[in-house]
């Protein structure tokens, strides 16, 4: 077999050269793989040296510059030895109440920390690697719509280095009552990995469930978390679904979420950036069938140097859909937040009801909010509104406060915490929404994010 | 407890205050009357210590302490309290935990123990009880979508929780109502003690009907230009404020004329 990697003249470091970069993507290719699935890690390879990775030019990426990443010297995690994280650890992240929970350490599933159900008949809650070959005719397309024209490399370099990852599988009307929680945890030993993850929820008519994914790490590694989530909603199925990206703030964390929805399906979800150096998360939805719904919301809270960056893309392709967005950012030191939300409405998707806000704060001068709001509607008869706006701490509100005896500091920080509740507040599950309450908080008073242990 | 001298302040480069002398012991109630553009809420809002404005000359002595040195949130746990012309909206903080958070920095700073939720609950009942508020605003966001009463009364309630030693009132009269007047009247009434000093500075008469002040103070151009007993505010009722001296932009302002 031969593999084409790079080129003279597109930015795709693959540190074949030993010049540093993200690892040669074959290094992770397992000969004991079944051949489809070695022939379309091949083909990745392929396809992320043909697109090189994203660069300021790309019109999703201008404002996230990825060099600092591509400068690094990557291994992939497999290479590395893996240790884990503390069970205590695993239970403040997880709950110690029932239901499933997953930890996969450095990309991989870790079967002995991890608790799963009796099988239920219609209830399929596993890691994907152990069901790959079973469940080919689910995993393979999915695997390939990644080399889609609109996708970029990280989907290829995906599929050609991700070992394992979530995999639910719900028949007709089945349900599951207790939230799935999974811990993706990091530790790098030492040396820059890429953990690669590649998770799958496809869910069957009317059934339901709700995901919780944690993103951590060990304090002060670096490593790439790239991570890609494939959804698909049968209809009426309904998700939902709750993301907190802890990972700490020398990582960097890539991850896209791809959800389609058959007719009258409901997706939620919240996502709340807190860790990482650069920290994208990137969400499209696909309304496909009449009367779906989705829920996207999302808080970043970049401070230091970081960099958060959440593009949404809702398509509203079939009538009578709905879609709400609400991102709130809070920026502090040098932190960088962009939002990038795109509403399309296509042809023939008349009674759209979508609305899409982002508020921003600004709690430092050299912090910096970018926000793009975008609708493309070619369908009549539809309710699209969108609204953003980037603002600082009102002096008035602060001063309120301290005229009652609350010292400037807390001030600031309680009208913080007001200004993203209105997120923390959207989240369906309200244990979930304490726990996000509870990091929220913890880091708008300072507390560090990403401590792994 | 209370003792200005000689205090100017400005804002924005113009002098509002110029030369505002006061004294006001425990247990007193003292009205500050004017007309707009007198300088009564800039009064008012350095005495909280908002810091837009810039103190150029003159002291504040507040039990014996120099209050212009101290913190905003410091004078509100030493006792000073400003029950605002305009209260703030707070969107997404609740009334309740301002509330808790604001008496329990106040106790804190006191050598007081904190309240936990349940006996703050018993507390607020009680206090809400004499400003006529029951525990829906509790539950709503800090002034959030109040009416112009009900922001008064809340404000109100929080000098009823925060038990100053000096109350200072600022307009609290202003946009009610007769029936929000009384409420909030007979509130500030029923916190006299005399132990606690009220500044109350309204452009009305209407409010002293209600609370009857010991002394009453008519500011003019940036100076207390008089002052008098009870006797002084019927008396401007009647013949307005003319022929006080210069007042700044509007001179000659009937009492009760709309701004």
């Amino acid at each position: 077999m031969t593999v084409t990697t790079g080129s003279d003249t597109t930015p795709t470091p693959f540190g074949t050269d030993g010049a540093g970069g993200l690892p040669d993507l074959r290094l992770a290719f397992d000969a004991a793989e079944p051949d489809w699935l070695s022939q379309l890690r091949s083909r990745a390879v392929d396809v992320v040296a043909e697109r090189g990775f994203p660069t300021l030019k790309d019109e999703d990426w201008r404002y996230t510059r990825i060099t600092p990443l591509l400068d690094l010297a990557f291994e992939p995690a497999a290479s590395r030895p893996v240790s884990s994280p503390s069970p205590a650890l695993i239970d403040e992240l997880c709950g110690t109440s029932g239901g499933s929970r997953l930890l996969f350490v450095n990309g991989r599933f870790m079967p002995e920390l991890s608790q799963l159900p009796e099988p239920a008949p219609g209830v399929r809650i596993t890691n994907l690697a152990s069901a790959l070959s079973e469940r080919r005719p689910v995993v393979q397309p999915l695997l390939e719509a990644s080399f889609g024209a609109r996708r970029h490399a990280f989907w290829a370099s995906n599929v050609a280095s991700a070992q394992d990852g979530l995999l639910i599988e719900l028949s007709p009307d089945a349900v599951v009552e207790e939230p799935v929680r999974v811990v993706h945890y990091c530790d790098p030993a030492g040396t820059p990995v890429v953990a690669a993850l590649r998770s799958m929820i496809v869910l069957g008519a009317r059934s339901r469930v709700a995901v919780e994914e944690t993103f951590i790490g060990s304090e002060g590694s670096v490593y790439l978390t790239n991570s890609i989530t494939d959804v698909q909603l049968g209809p009426e199925a309904a998700l939902e679904h709750f993301k907190v990206q802890l990972e700490p703030e020398a990582a960097f964390h890539l991850a896209s979420m791809d959800v389609r929805q058959e007719r009258g399906s409901r997706f939620v979800t919240n996502t709340a950036s807190i860790g990482a150096s650069i920290g994208r998360q990137e969400l499209v939805v696909h309304l496909e069938g009449e009367g779906a719904e989705a829920t996207v919301n999302g808080l970043y809270l970049p401070r230091g140097d970081q960099h958060h960056d959440c593009p949404v893309r809702v398509e509203h392709v079939a009538p009578g859909c709905t879609s709400r967005q609400l991102f709130k950012g809070v920026l502090d030191g040098h932190g960088q937040g962009v939002f990038n939300g795109h509403i399309v409405v296509h042809h023939g998707a008349d009674g759209t009801d979508a609305s899409q806000t982002n508020k921003n704060l600004l709690l430092s001068d050299r912090a910096e909010a970018d926000t793009r709001p975008r609708l493309e509607i070619f369908a009549d008869d539809v309710k699209c509104t969108h609204g953003s706006a980037v603002g600082q701490l009102e002096d008035d509100a602060v001063f309120y406060l301290q005229a009652r005896g609350i010292s400037k500091e807390e001030a600031r920080s309680l009208l913080t915490y007001a200004f993203v509740n209105e997120v923390v507040d959207l989240v369906p599950d309200p244990s979930v929404g304490e726990r996000l309450g509870r990091l929220v908080g913890d880091r708008l008073r300072g507390g560090s994010a990403g401590s792994g242990q | 407890m209370l003792k200005i001298e000689d205090l100017h302040a400005r804002t924005e480069g113009k002098e509002i205050l110029r030369g505002v002398d006061l004294e006001v012991a425990a247990g007193e109630v003292h009205a500050i009357m004017g007309p707009n553009g007198s300088g009564k809420s800039t009064l008012a809002n350095v005495l909280a210590g908002r810091d837009e404005y810039e103190v150029t000359r003159g002291s504040v002595l507040y039990e014996g302490r120099d209050l212009l040195s101290m913190e905003p949130e410091e004078r509100a746990v030493a006792g000073v309290f400003l029950a605002f012309q305009h209260p703030v909206e707070i969107p997404g903080v609740g009334n309740l935990y301002f509330l808790r958070t604001a008496v329990n920095s106040v106790r804190r700073a006191r050598g007081q123990s904190e309240l936990d939720p349940m006996s703050f609950l018993s507390f607020s009942d009680e206090r809400m009880k004499l400003v006529e508020m029951d525990r829906s605003f509790m539950s709503r966001s800090v002034n959030e979508g109040f009416s112009g009463g009900e922001k008064k009364r809340n404000e109100i309630l929080q000098m009823a929780m925060l038990e100053p030693k000096l109350a200072i009132l600022d307009e609290t009269d202003s946009g009610l109502d007769i029936d929000a007047l009384r409420v909030v009247a007979e509130g500030v009434t029923a916190l006299r003690s005399p132990d606690r000093a009220m500044v109350v500075i309204t452009h009305h008469q209407r409010l002293l009907d209600y609370i009857v002040p010991d002394r009453v103070h008519v500011m003019s151009a940036g100076r207390i230009v008089r002052s008098g007993d009870a006797s002084l505010a019927k008396e401007l009722e009647a013949n307005g404020y003319g022929g006080l001296g210069p007042s700044g932009d509007d001179q000659a302002v009937a009492v009760g004329a709309g701004r």
